[in-house]
């Protein structure tokens, strides 16, 4: 007895209405006029944008701020770990092992650790509030992410590839930045997606690493929102999905890296 | 790990140039370079704050330890004010409810949405994309979202279960019994994205015709699952277990974000509580002591996340 394909469709979209009902409902608050708190409409009857306007004028600088800093971190952490990757994949350097082992183990750190010890840190070295330190901080987890993902996709690469441009006369410096890193185009573009969400959504550091309003993170910003009692869920809720928009890009123009990174977390 | 072994057993860059011995040293000295910003990384942001954290759980370290710049030895007082506390036996069991819970609960989930995908349908691309939604969002987003939701008196929960008679506003996040369960219920969610992925991409390597051939011999739905599906996922499952823990275990926003470890530290975890101590009470000793706590707690799932992984690599 099996269900036609239809009927599974149908299954599906229920599942998946009763899972994203939380995200609806963050959508359908956000739309709310007055920030009712009280017997909010099921349906955004009468849709306003307050909530966005509010939104916009008092967390539009934090939303800058996580913006700079996700691309800056992005940057850095291609930079820091593509040579890297390629080396594990292609080198054979003493203690790459080494190097491995210790990225397998720096993801049993947990966070707050870091943070402990960079506070003090980062308090001496005047990095404190500010966007380079927070870009540093943040790339904790892209930059191990980044080595893992792209050293696997390098690893494909054929050896012959690399030795074909090197009889040619190209220094391992020319054939890694004029062959190996065109041909890993994907790998990089998914290591960069998925280092930008990994650091627009980082809380931690944005909490312990700043205290000042000068350099605050939207993800900071939220949390100070509901920090205090709240009056005014829309603008809450319109912060919450102005914090949503790189992900949901994310899904809508760059499917097939964000599959290819989903998997490639787990098979590191 | 495999491919790099290959690399090193490979005669290929030595037999390149064997005439050339000169330019080896060069050479090797250039590859090593390739390798310098990534270590010199992982030692400042990983080697430096563990170290400095070891150091710090045997310091008296406080706020006034940047001023003066002193931080007194104190030998093992930090852990015995830990451990000694009321807070830590509380922290610890609710660590592991919190971990046990969240796991079995994505899990769970996570293995039937891989199970129900894997047939093909109409517009299962797009469910499925659609499903990594919650997963990829900042934690923090998912922890305000859901706080408004269960929130006593106006949530939705709340109002949807008032309406249809099943429970009279049961306080979510603020009543010491519930807060644990509610918390552990939102970090299922945030979880069952990432899990139903891995299944799903491990059941997609299982191929059709086993299936064919349980199916001739009577296998089907539960039984084709039980001696199919499931003997096959075994390696995927013990990665996306021991991944899940170790993830798990060191959960800090969505506690914060939902309940800040109460009421009356009935969600207070190993994680939140040494943030409260480093980052509130300003006490880095103590912080630094629990947070080390946290580490070793890891680290023996560290070594089973190996063996998994080594498990998985070889298959």
């Amino acid at each position: 007895m099996r269900m036609p394909r239809w009927a599974y469709t149908i299954v599906g979209v229920l599942i998946l209405a009763v899972l994203l009902f939380p995200l609806y409902w963050m959508v359908n608050v956000s739309l709310q006029p007055g920030g009712s708190a009280v017997g909010t409409p099921w349906l955004p009857i009468h849709p306003s944008f307050h909530g966005y306007s509010t939104a916009l004028s008092q967390q539009g600088r934090n939303l800058v701020t996580s913006l700079i800093v996700a691309l800056g971190s992005v940057v850095f952490s291609l930079l820091v770990a593509t040579p890297a990757a390629y080396a594990l994949a292609h080198f054979k350097v003493r203690g790459a092992n080494l190097v491995l082992f210790g990225i397998l183990i720096s993801q049993m750190v947990p966070g707050i650790v870091v943070a402990n010890a960079l506070y003090s840190a980062y308090n001496d070295l005047g990095l404190l509030n500010s966007i380079p330190g927070l870009i540093l901080a943040d790339s904790t987890a892209g930059i191990p992410f980044a080595i893992l993902i792209v050293r696997a996709f390098m690893g494909n690469i054929p050896q012959s590839v690399v030795e074909a441009a090197r009889v040619d006369g190209a220094g391992p410096v020319r054939a890694f930045r004029s062959i190996v890193l065109p041909m890993s185009r994907n790998a990089l573009i998914t290591a960069g997606l998925f280092t930008f969400l990994f650091t627009w959504g980082d809380f931690l550091f944005a909490l312990t690493l700043t205290t000042t309003e000068n350099v605050r993170p939207v993800t900071l910003g939220l949390f100070q929102y509901i920090g205090a009692y709240v009056n005014d869920w829309s603008s809450v809720m319109a912060t919450a999905v102005l914090a949503c928009i790189p992900a949901v890009i994310l899904l809508l123009v760059a499917q097939k890296y964000v599959a290819a990174g989903t998997t490639g977390g787990a098979v590191k | 790990m495999a491919d790099v072994e290959v690399a090193e057993r490979s005669p290929l860059t030595t037999e390149d140039q064997p005439h050339k011995p000169a330019s080896r040293t060069p050479e090797r000295a250039l590859q090593l370079l390739f390798l310098v910003p990534a270590v010199a990384y992982l030692l400042l942001f990983f080697g430096y704050p563990v170290v400095k954290n070891i150091l710090m759980g045997f310091q008296h370290y406080t706020t006034s330890t940047f001023y003066t710049g002193e931080a007194p030895w104190v030998g093992l007082a930090n852990y015995s004010a830990v451990i000694g506390s009321a807070v830590f036996s509380k922290a610890l069991v609710n660590t592991a409810l919190f971990t046990i819970g969240s796991i079995a609960g994505q899990f769970v989930i996570g293995l039937a949405l891989a199970v129900f995908f894997r047939r093909k349908f109409p517009l299962s691309g797009v469910l499925r994309s659609l499903l990594l939604l919650p997963w990829l969002i900042p934690l923090i987003v998912s922890g305000t979202v859901w706080r408004w939701i269960l929130d006593q008196d106006n949530g939705a929960l709340n109002r949807f279960l008032g309406a249809a008679h099943l429970a009279d506003r049961p306080g979510w996040l603020t009543s010491t019994s519930l807060a644990l369960i509610a918390v552990i219920i939102v970090n299922i969610w945030i979880g069952i994205p990432f899990n139903a992925t891995i299944l799903y991409g491990g059941l997609q390597d299982i191929p059709e015709e086993l299936y064919e051939a349980a199916e001739m011999d009577g296998a089907t739905g539960w039984r084709a699952f039980r001696h199919v599906t499931w003997p096959l996922l075994r390696p995927v499952v013990g990665v996306v277990l021991v991944l899940g823990v170790v993830y798990t275990i060191k959960v800090l926003d969505i506690i914060l974000g939902l309940t800040g470890g109460g009421p009356a530290n009935a969600t207070q975890t190993i994680a939140t509580q040494s943030y409260h101590l480093s980052f509130q009470q300003y006490d880095f000793g103590q912080g630094a002591a629990l947070g080390n706590i946290l580490i070793i707690i890891s680290l023996v799932f560290a070594v089973l996340y190996l063996r998994a992984n080594r498990k998985a690599v070889d298959e």
